[in-house]
């Protein structure tokens, strides 16, 4: 028995790895809402603490700024032929046959408001299909604009490259303006403000932990790695999700390995030993004013490169550095990188040759998992690949159409990874589990730690037994020292 | 003057003023619409990837969008067969409207008249078709809207009587581009007497007039969609082979 709700997930096999489009549901998912923010949290990240009095006059206020800050927004406004290309692309309506969760119906909650308020069609509500915001309205937003992982997978398949994720972005910092939001979100940007992480781990646990792992490390291998906190005057800046210091070891220790070997003077920051940006499923102050941390910690510590870890959002945020925070020019090119970049950059020019024992991960049949982030907004596709089939023998790819850029979302990501919305989240992980299932293979590797949080649970719900872990844990696991 | 005579310099009249004022709301509205989108800036980088590294392959990739609808094709390969038989029809049958525009008309024009027939029932079953797909499908049925059926049902009708002028209860070619030549030059005269021809023109008009206003904005906006024109560029800035680093 589940400890949730499970009739909004549907549990229809699927053929070969892949799902078929599930019969219609209406509101099969309605109910299932993240609990909202507390006055504590957003009052910490300069956000009203609560629902504004005059919130429908200030959220269509919002609106109309960000159509004349945003591009795409403006665009998508107008464009979509409701073509129903994208109807059975995204994995939460593949999950729950709620028709709300195709994208282009997600995408319609904001656009009817649109069209009341900022075009002639709002003058024939009914003819030209316009809506008030209103309560319930409201409602609909937050139910549904937080059952999107802003993965852009609609994007691949829509013939305008309409990306609902945008859509999403900009109604949840509508949301945030008028003092609508979740408190999984808004904790988390918090924490980072007070302790530098989205786990909340205060400098002296950070530093503890580095240690014990060097003990660790030293026992189990004999080598002297370290796991350096801030190191003024460092090569290298690393960023990783600071998860992988607690909850994903093995990936810390990868890391540690790595540099060891490479002999590169490294560094994590106790000031910001974060990548996950969840100012990125909030509003666009606290996206910047989170990624800032990296490059304020970069020059604290006088770093002459920084490095952003297994992270997908990280790295989402990470590619926008220079437009959110300016130039990187102080930093030794190439900016912003990644470690699955570095990697690789280190295998051509022949750093580990004939220092890769690949029969390390033999009791590995190894399948990846691409995250959404950074298969789809960050360019992150051949690399992971490249470097799990220099260091392992058994490598399967999971069925065409649910890797590369059609990859589906682990079901948790980008605000959704909280424990309320389990039955969305099972839900959503349906379309990547099966195909995980269907591959046989018991080593799930993948470079986001939201992932790493998601699929061991999803994994479990939908009964496939598989290891799941880092690309750089392999590495590790193959390289001698 | 006869009574029918007053009716037909009204009806004239009428057509002149909505021809004018729809070309006027459709080039004005339209225009206006793009240099929205093109003066709007994006905040971050939004390409989608993998992708265009370069503008040049980002123009590439819009090119590719604009003529054979890749994504479409990606998604659903009935729906990107009748999209793109629509959308082909369509600027054939656009194109052979030249004759009525232009003189002399193009010899390419001229050339196509055996095939006309072909393009316009190719166009109206394209219609039919996208019609039957949005009705049949309960996927589609459920994101339909109002404004979703008006347009088609407006190129059904456009396709209907365009077909019939043609085919069926002929108008007079000479009368209708002096029509159509006379309102360009503005000097308009008469408008042909043939209620058929009329209705077609109508639709048309409320078409155009239409246009800018609806979704058939795609046709311009998807130029400016960030996620296609935009070149994934960020790392442009210093080579991959970092020289820092030991060993
Ligand atoms: S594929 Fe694009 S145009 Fe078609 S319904 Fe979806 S968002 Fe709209
Ligand atoms: S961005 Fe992803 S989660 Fe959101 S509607 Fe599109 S496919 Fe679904």
């Amino acid at each position: 028995m589940s400890k949730f709700d499970e009739t909004p997930i549907i549990k229809d096999p699927a053929i070969n790895g892949v799902l078929k489009p599930p019969k219609l549901r209406e509101h099969a998912s309605a109910e299932v809402r993240c609990y909202p923010s507390k006055p504590k949290d957003t009052a910490a990240i300069d956000l009203p603490t609560e629902r504004v009095p005059d919130w429908q006059e200030r959220a269509i206020a919002k609106f109309g700024e960000l159509l004349e800050k945003n591009q795409a927004l403006r665009v998508y406004m107008d464009i979509c032929a409701r073509c129903g290309a994208c109807t059975d692309k995204c994995q939460f309506y593949l999950g729950t046959g709620d028709p709300q969760n195709f994208p282009v119906a997600r995408a319609e909650l904001l656009r009817k408001v649109y069209r009341r308020y900022f075009t002639p069609a709002g003058l024939f509500p009914d003819l030209g299909d316009a809506a008030d915001l209103d309560e319930e309205m409201l409602q609909k937003w937050y139910t549904y604009f937080y059952q999107c992982s802003e993965c852009r997978r609609c994007s691949v398949f829509c013939p305008y490259g309409i990306d609902t994720a945008e859509i999403t972005i900009a109604a949840r910092e509508i949301m945030a303006s008028i003092g609508v939001s979740t408190k999984y979100v808004t904790e988390v940007v918090a924490k980072v403000y007070q302790t530098g992480n989205n786990l909340g781990i205060p400098p002296a646990a950070w530093k503890d932990n580095c240690e014990f792992l060097e003990e660790d490390v030293q026992a189990e291998t004999g080598h002297p790695i370290r796991f350096p906190v801030d190191v003024q005057g460092a090569d290298v800046l690393l960023v990783p999700p600071s998860a992988d210091n607690f909850a994903n070891t093995d990936t810390m220790i990868g890391y540690g390995k790595l540099f060891h070997y490479l002999g590169v003077n490294w560094t994590t920051s106790t000031y910001c030993n974060e990548g996950g940006n969840f100012g990125l499923f909030l509003n666009f102050a606290n996206l910047k004013k989170v990624n800032a941390r990296i490059l304020q910690a970069a020059r604290d510590l006088g770093v002459k490169t920084i490095i952003w870890g297994e992270c997908g959002h990280a790295w989402r945020a990470g590619i926008m550095t220079p437009a959110l925070n300016g130039p990187m020019d102080a930093f030794d090119p190439p900016y912003p990188y990644h470690i699955s970049q570095y990697i690789v950059d280190m295998l051509h020019k022949g750093a580990f040759d004939g220092r890769i024992d690949k029969s390390a991960n033999d009791d590995y049949l190894v399948t990846y998992h691409d995250p959404c982030n950074s298969a789809r907004a960050g360019y992150l596709i051949e690399e992971p690949r490249e470097i799990i089939r220099a260091v392992c023998n058994r490598f399967v790819e999971m069925p065409e159409g649910t890797i590369r850029e059609k990859t589906f979302c682990c079901g948790a990501g980008n605000g959704l990874l909280t424990d309320e919305i389990m039955p969305i989240r099972m839900a959503g992980g349906k379309p990547r589990a099966l195909a995980v299932k269907h591959t046989g293979a018991n080593y799930l590797a993948t470079v986001c730690a939201i992932c790493k949080a998601q699929l061991p649970e999803s994994m479990h719900y939908w009964d496939v037994p598989v290891k799941v872990g880092g690309v750089i844990d392999l590495l590790a696991r193959a390289l001698k020292l | 003057m006869e009574a029918s005579e007053i009716t037909w310099t009204l009806l004239s009249l009428f057509f002149i003023g909505l021809a004018y004022f729809s070309a006027f709301a459709f080039v004005a509205g339209l225009l206006w619409k793009l240099a929205v989108y093109l003066r709007t800036p994006m905040p971050y980088p939004h390409s989608l990837t993998p992708g265009a590294k370069t503008e040049g392959q980002a123009i590439l990739r819009v090119l590719g969008d604009v003529t054979i609808f890749p994504n479409l094709f990606k998604a659903d390969k009935w729906l990107w067969a009748g999209a793109w038989v629509f959308h082909a029809a369509l600027a054939s049958v656009l194109f052979r409207h030249l004759r009525y525009f232009t003189y002399p008309v193009p010899g390419l024009v001229l050339y196509m008249e055996p095939v006309a027939l072909f393009f316009g029932s190719l166009f109206g079953a394209a219609i039919l078709f996208l019609f039957w797909r949005r009705l049949g499908l309960p996927r589609t049925l459920y994101i339909s809207n109002i404004p979703d059926y008006f347009v088609l049902v407006l190129l059904g009708l456009v396709a209907a009587t365009g077909l019939a002028v043609s085919y069926w209860l002929h108008v007079n070619i000479v009368d209708v581009k002096g029509f159509i030549v006379g309102l360009m030059t503005f000097h308009p005269v008469e408008i042909p007497r043939h209620p058929l021809f009329l209705l077609h023109l109508f639709f048309v008009l409320v078409l155009m007039l239409y246009f800018p206003f609806s979704k058939l904005l795609h046709v311009g906006g998807i130029l400016f969609s960030p996620s296609r024109h935009e070149p994934f560029t960020v790392q442009g800035n210093g080579s991959r082979s970092p020289d820092f680093m030991k060993r």
